[in-house]
């Protein structure tokens, strides 16, 4: 194994959801305030690296596209056990979507370069697209894998890999390099060890802007971004309340009747 | 002067605090019922850093510094007091392995406590009384190249969970009278006693050693011989009283978790109760006690920190915060009325659980004298 790529990306902690509130004008989430974790599927991807390292050596990079203070996530994953990581951070990549966003990492990939494994987490918690594992390997023009369960190095130049689809599990052999996408099940991801935050002081962060990737600015941030959001609403969800009337008699046969529409009881 | 935690401390807490909510909640259930510490996450723990937090890395530890490990302790008793119970007593016996034993002693003994090999334990109190060391039973008498120890110790916390005993015995009388020892628990002649049944820290194993002629090899003293004394309060005071007042400020952090809580969900007169301002003063009792109190804490840590003498501030950081948390639980429990007495709400185990922090380790009044001592030397003639 020689090297492995883990995109990472910093999410509010869903511990603070409830403080999550949503701009009417720019149709985006209001984040102050709101401390950041790492993805949690991204964790259950850096451990997949990890333990590929561990069993087949190589180094384990992390990279992430997000404002400057992503470090203190970042610094988490350092922690956990990652060689170096890599941060592309920079104003004109403010309001990337999905495509953009790949278009940036990708670059990031190719400025890392010499790797055989990109490992992304299958979807983040905030936005849930699902879409930049796809779009990462496409742009990399590499084989990709989504919803993978498993995985372990078979041989050289052979890694095998468990994909979870609709009714069941496929298993497929891929060659390097190669990207995928881990579902929660792939593994349970270690704690943050204690020495590795002493360790993770002094593991490197790369700050990377676009006069270092030097991406085609019609291609990223707003610019770059095809997807408009059309709407935004909050949904409120509220108990249906609905008062029987009549005799107790009459109340409880509608009661009845309701229960039985409802599919609690089936005829 | 500085009050913020720096970058690693507050990625310690995050650390901890995720291992802890994750691995302690659902165990329990359990070690409420049968009083029994969880073993199995021993090893989880170790390979965290929790039990060799303090360990210098040359013994399989993490040799991080006594501030961290309140934080580490801080955040196990924010979900489960029993655990900072059990670990700080851990830490207490590799505190006294790596500042008074030999080097044989040290690589045998400290990586093993380190790597979760075993659970580490220190007995001091004899059943006539454990604040008055001198006047222990407890004996230990040199026979060629063994000492022969006789007697009972009493209230020690992981009794029943460890391979091997650190132990306070009378060699001689006075002050110099005193001698630490290392009796691995398989030694003819030690004998576990009974387990304790206590209502609050259920979790936390406490019980009783007997030594009937036990024969224990010169080599397993500790420091010298007449030096159990000094083994004896350094530990106790630096690590033992550090690790009780932070036990205790993770269930007061509980509390006050618990208390905003409830008070914000529970609705009276067609709003939160937490609009009432008798909860508000309530609330803002138990969360003043949990800042005084933190800062205690860190302080008496940082102190120990800097190779600074603090007994009197761990004793200060012991008795006021074992006995806020009682308070502060107190009110919590009244802010839920009688919801507040129910075993499924967790206020009536934090104020079980802080009922048992006040005597452990040598209660108040015990603390108070020291602290008296140091209040009026300046006054002395």
């Amino acid at each position: 194994m020689n090297r492995i790529i883990v995109c990472v990306k910093p999410v509010p902690d869903p511990k603070h959801w409830d403080k999550v509130s949503m701009d009417p004008e720019t149709k985006t989430l209001k984040r102050e305030g709101i401390p950041n974790i790492m993805n949690p599927l991204d964790k259950h991807a850096l451990e997949a690296a990890l333990a590929l390292r561990e069993s087949h050596g190589g180094e384990v990079v992390l990279l992430s596209m997000a404002p400057p203070f992503a470090k203190t996530t970042i610094r988490e994953g350092l922690a956990m056990g990652a060689d170096r990581a890599v941060l592309l951070s920079d104003r004109v990549f403010a309001g990337s979507d999905s495509l953009a966003t790949a278009e940036i990492l990708a670059a990031g990939c190719r400025w890392i370069g010499g790797f055989d494994i990109v490992l992304c987490g299958n979807l983040s918690i905030d936005g849930s697209t699902a879409q930049i594992c796809s779009q990462l390997a496409e742009m990399l023009d590499l084989p990709n894998v989504m919803h993978v369960t498993g995985m372990e190095e078979s041989g050289e130049d052979n890694l095998i890999i468990t994909q979870k689809i609709e009714n069941g599990y496929v298993k497929l052999f891929s060659g390097f390099p190669v990207v995928l996408s881990v579902r929660k099940e792939v593994n349970k991801p270690r704690y943050i060890p204690f020495t590795g935050i002493l360790a993770a002081e002094s593991k490197e962060i790369t700050m990377l802007s676009n006069k270092d990737l030097c991406v085609d600015p019609e291609r990223i941030g707003l610019k770059g971004s095809p997807t408009k959001m059309a709407g935004l609403e909050v949904r409120k969800f509220e108990r249906k309340k609905e008062k029987l009337e009549g005799t107790v008699d009459d109340i409880v046969e509608k009661l009845v009747e309701r229960i039985y529409q409802c599919g609690v009881i089936e005829c | 002067m500085e009050f913020a935690f720096t970058e690693r401390e507050e990625m310690l807490r995050k650390a901890v605090r995720e291992f802890a909510e994750a691995e302690i909640p659902p165990r329990m259930e359990a070690m409420e019922e049968t009083g029994e510490f969880p073993m199995d996450l021993l090893k989880p723990m170790a390979q965290v850093g929790i039990t060799g937090i303090i360990t210098p890395p040359e013994y399989s530890g993490v040799g991080m510094n006594y501030v961290a490990r309140t934080i580490v302790l801080e955040e196990l008793g924010r979900v489960c007091a029993a655990f900072p119970m059990a670990l700080q007593v851990h830490h207490m016996a590799c505190a006294a392995l790596n500042d008074f034993g030999t080097d044989e002693q040290k690589k045998k003994y400290l990586p093993a406590l380190a790597t979760g090999e075993t659970l580490g334990t220190v007995g001091v109190t004899d059943p006539s009384g454990g604040s008055d060391l001198i006047g222990m039973k407890t004996t230990a008498e040199l026979k060629g190249d063994k000492y022969i120890l006789n007697g009972r110790k009493c209230f020690i916390t992981n009794s029943h969970l460890s391979d091997f005993w650190i132990v306070i015995a009378k060699t001689g009388e006075g002050a110099k009278g005193l001698s630490a020892f290392i009796v691995d628990k398989d030694t003819p002649g030690a004998k576990l006693g009974r387990k304790e049944n206590k209502f609050g820290l259920r979790g936390a194993n406490t019980g009783e050693w007997a030594f009937d002629n036990c024969e224990v090899p010169k080599e397993n003293l500790i420091g010298q011989e007449g030096q159990g004394l000094t083994v004896a309060l350094k530990t106790i005071s630096e690590t033992g009283r550090t690790g009780m007042a932070a036990t205790a400020l993770g269930i007061l952090q509980a509390v006050y978790e618990e208390a905003g809580k409830f008070a914000n969900e529970r609705v009276l007169y067609g709003k939160p109760i937490s609009t009432l301002q008798a909860i508000q003063f309530l609330v803002a009792e138990i969360y003043t006690q949990l800042d005084i109190c933190r800062l205690l804490n860190y302080r008496a840590s940082w102190m120990k920190d800097q190779n600074m003498r603090c007994d009197t501030e761990t004793g200060m950081a012991k008795y006021y915060t074992c006995n806020a948390a009682v308070e502060a639980a107190k009110k919590a429990i009244e802010i839920h009325g009688s919801y507040g007495i129910m075993k499924e709400y967790a206020v009536q185990r934090l104020f079980r659980d802080a009922m048992v922090t006040v005597p452990a380790g040598g209660t108040a009044e015990v603390a108070k004298t020291g602290i008296g001592r140091a209040a009026l030397a300046p006054f002395k003639k």
